[in-house]
């Protein structure tokens, strides 16, 4: 049944999820931030776009502490693979017409939002907001569900 | 923002991000195994991570007055907001087309997966359009 559900175990879900939690855990014992992913492309617009909307304290105060964040997730990910991974890189299969139009709805989406899959998911989630919760149970069932469209018009991986 | 809190975000970065790593999350057809039902590995992440960071928020606002090394706790916003439910719907779509959402990818560059530089030159887009064209001026 194990197998069944999760083909390539369940080790590496439980302590990749532990260590995900524990970063979020250790910005909030520290700073007291609930720090999410998303906002991070709004706040460095800020740097580059004089629009009203960018140039709002929520993403001029932030940009500095959200680009320190984002490098911490990269070479975090980079320590990953040259000691746990042996060193082997990883290149996607995933076309780039679906990187480049996925990605463009996820920017478009997240921050209509205001949150994504680590604010709205996990520190939303956390923190018992309503929100993020419809959120979350909102984007889980609409992503299942392209992902079944596309996986049924052929398109793989 | 003082040296010792963006040091405190970093280290609390590296952890997520080879946390992200560990669990397979950086890469899309990954994710695409779970939004396809195949593996519900996702969700172990998910609930691991939203599990020990719900444990953390009650405990240190129990404990503590302030966070080590900052003045005070950020409040969550807790209203609901219609806007967060069509964002939702969007980003599902994205996220079920792609296999992307914005914390894998930013943190895929580090496992070295260069054309997910394509999906995060499309998420800087999708970001800009919003809060160029489609944000309120209130809120």
């Amino acid at each position: 049944m194990v197998n069944l559900l999760f083909p390539l175990g369940i080790t590496n879900y439980i302590v990749g999820g532990i260590l995900i939690g524990l970063g979020v855990s250790m910005i909030f014992l520290l700073t007291g931030i609930r720090a999410g992913a998303s906002s991070f492309f709004s706040s460095t617009i800020s740097y580059f776009s004089n629009k009203e909307y960018f140039q709002r304290k929520l993403y001029t105060t932030t940009r500095v502490w959200r680009i320190v964040f984002t490098l911490g997730l990269i070479v975090g990910a980079f320590l990953f693979t040259i000691t746990f991974n042996n060193g082997q890189f990883f290149t996607t299969n995933v076309q780039w017409w679906r990187l480049a139009l996925g990605g463009f709805l996820v920017g478009f989406g997240t921050r209509f939002s205001r949150g994504c899959t680590s604010g709205h998911g996990i520190c939303g989630l956390a923190s018992f907001s309503l929100s993020s919760f419809l959120a979350v149970i909102t984007f889980l069932i609409i992503a299942i569900f392209t992902a079944f469209i596309v996986g049924s018009l052929g398109v793989i991986p | 923002m003082k040296p010792l809190q963006l040091v405190s975000i970093f280290l609390g970065g590296l952890l997520f991000g080879f946390g992200l790593a560990f669990s397979g999350m950086t890469q899309p057809e990954i994710v695409l195994s779970f939004l396809q039902l195949r593996d519900l590995g996702l969700l172990l992440v998910l609930g691991m991570a939203t599990g020990i960071t719900l444990i953390t928020y009650q405990l240190v606002k129990k404990s503590i007055k302030k966070p080590l090394v900052s003045k005070s706790f950020s409040p969550y916003p807790s209203i609901i907001r219609k806007d967060a439910i069509i964002g939702a719907v969007i980003f599902g779509i994205g996220w079920g087309i792609s296999g992307l959402c914005p914390g894998s990818a930013l943190a895929s560059i580090g496992i070295g997966n260069m054309p997910i530089l394509i999906g995060i030159g499309g998420m800087f887009l999708g970001a800009y359009v919003q809060g160029a064209y489609f944000s309120k001026k209130t809120s």
